[in-house]
């Protein structure tokens, strides 16, 4: 029988600073104020951290990291690439880490001032080589305006609609409305509003867009053995998995025989193959929403619906309280706030452990994914 | 980033890669080439080192017709870079070109090969819609633009 990662770590603490437009500590403060948070809530001390991971595009290194906050000696430290499609793969290095006896105790994490810095598109001088030759002159330059040309061709295909792209970004603000961290906590949003609000890249309004937040999290990663000891309730790692589909093209997935079938495709297959449960034992799910037509696809990915009904998934308050399949339960992305995904780690564990500020009755599993149409990552936590 | 550039007010050029670099010089004597495998005979694109299908390293560049369909587009709106935002609402399409519908090329669509990006009305972007490549120069470099095809 080969070593498996089936439910053999757990997540055992989470932490996290207040999200905000503008916070005025440092990235590298943030981090170690996020991941000081997660290990007080394990009840772990800072020196038994022997393994670290995080975003490539993460700025502050594990050496600044484990000085700071006085970690040991570390023996296991990895970084993944693109974007928030790494997310949910800091969690599934660690584990397997974790698992095979490379280290003890794993902290996963992501600090970014994306709400005061800089917006990473403007950065020209490292976008302009492969491919942004190909893109950037013509002035497809930022990432909504690459994922606005997937989205039209989603509706049109599809028959999908702002409505259906509304019905995402309205179940995440209805979640943020009830979650006092999240920054949109006291900024209803109304139909009209969103059907009246300004382009970004048409199709994409403002409001299929995530929001631009200041703000860390972190988690911690022991074995399943250990987690039983810990102060919280365990938060099992039933399964994980990255996901780079053949003749994948990342942000601009224009050249190969089907854009519209990206990583998440790739990424669900490994996942539910590790599986012992299915697409419809989730209880409720995290899914990255850095804009909004990423849910329709992400559900049709992961198997939630077949291929061109993510939209009309959407419909009926299916992804409300109550819903088929209640999402971002903390507000997202797009309410929430944006770290690359982070906080859908996070609010994934809330879920399981039953304190989450919507919580779906009696959830004991839950899917996270991270970013789609970049190279990506999921888990499956379960209780 | 807030150093100034001198080319701030101005479209974005193509940084060419080396994979990259025949296309440009093509597009420079105003022709439409695409990277192929000299071994299969497969195009490829973005062009890169080797073919994915039999892995050969020798390749050539297989004039197109310049005929293509819209596959997609988007109208960016501000917040974008000054030159762009100057034009804005501007469109960005995706040409599947006629001679190999999977691979789909970036533009604008324009109603002549030096007018503004904005130049043609929005009423008249259609997914589907047959369009033919010309070239123009900016910023010292020729690329591709395109224009409805005439039937």
């Amino acid at each position: 029988m080969a070593a498996t990662l089936k439910d053999a770590t757990a997540i055992v603490g989470i932490g996290q600073t207040a999200f905000a437009k503008r916070l005025p500590e440092s990235e590298k403060e943030l981090a170690c104020r996020a991941i000081l948070a997660a290990l007080a809530d394990a009840g772990i001390a800072p020196s038994e951290i022997d393994a670290f991971s995080s975003y490539t595009m993460e700025e502050t290194d594990e050496v600044e990291v484990a000085k700071a906050i006085g970690a040991g000696d570390v023996t296991f430290f990895s970084k993944i690439g693109y974007g928030g499609g790494g997310s949910c793969a800091t969690v599934g290095h660690l584990a397997a880490a974790v698992a095979t006896g490379q280290a003890s105790v794993g902290v996963a994490w992501r600090s970014r001032k994306r709400g005061s810095g800089p917006r990473p598109w403007k950065n020209t001088a490292v976008q302009l080589p492969t491919p942004g030759q190909w893109t950037r002159p013509f002035g497809l330059l930022r990432p909504a305006d690459e994922i606005g040309m997937l989205a039209r061709r989603y509706m049109h295909e599809y028959g999908a609609t702002r409505d259906h792209l509304f019905n995402v970004a309205m179940a995440c603000r209805n979640r943020a409305n009830e979650n006092p961290a999240a920054m949109m906590y006291e900024r209803p949003l109304t139909r009209e509003m969103y059907m009246t609000s300004r382009m970004i890249s048409d199709p994409l309004c403002l409001f299929d867009n995530c929001l631009e937040t200041d703000g860390a999290l972190a988690c911690v990663i022991v074995s399943a053995e250990r987690a039983r000891d810990c102060r919280r309730k365990p938060v099992y790692v039933h399964s994980v998995a990255q996901g780079l589909p053949a003749q994948h093209h990342g942000m601009v997935n224009y050249w190969n025989d089907d854009p519209l079938s990206g990583p998440a495709w790739t990424a669900a297959r490994h996942l539910w193959k590790q599986a012992d449960f299915g697409p419809q034992d989730v209880d409720v799910a995290q899914i990255y929403d850095a804009f909004t037509p990423l849910i329709p696809l992400s559900l049709e990915g992961y198997g939630f619906c077949g291929r061109g009904e993510g939209a009309a998934f959407t419909e009926g308050g299916a992804l409300e309280m109550g819903g088929r399949l209640p999402i971002n339960t903390g507000g997202g992305g797009l309410s929430e706030a944006y770290v690359h995904g982070f906080n859908l780690i996070n609010e994934g564990v809330k879920q399981l452990r039953g304190v989450s500020t919507a919580q779906v009755p009696d959830a004991a599993t839950c899917l996270v994914t991270a970013g789609e149409g970049v190279p990506t990552s999921a888990i499956l936590l379960r209780s | 980033m807030t150093t100034p550039s001198p080319a701030a007010d101005e479209l974005l050029v193509p940084v060419p890669d080396e994979d990259g670099a025949p296309f440009w010089e093509y597009a420079a004597r105003g022709e439409l080439r695409v990277q192929a495998c000299a071994s299969c005979g497969r195009l490829r694109f973005p062009p890169r080192p080797c073919c994915p299908h039999c892995q050969s390293f020798d390749s050539e560049w297989r004039p197109m017709s310049g005929r293509g369909r819209i596959w997609s587009y988007v109208r960016p709106h501000p917040p974008l870079l000054p030159a762009y935002a100057a034009q804005a609402p501007y469109n960005v399409i995706l040409v599947e070109l006629a001679d190999a519908p999977h691979i789909r090329l970036a533009g604008n669509l324009v109603t002549s090969a030096d007018a503004p990006l904005d130049s043609v009305d929005p009423a008249r972007l259609r997914i589907g819609a047959r369009v033919q490549v010309v070239f123009t120069r900016t910023g010292g470099v020729t690329v591709p633009r395109w224009v409805p095809e005439k039937s």
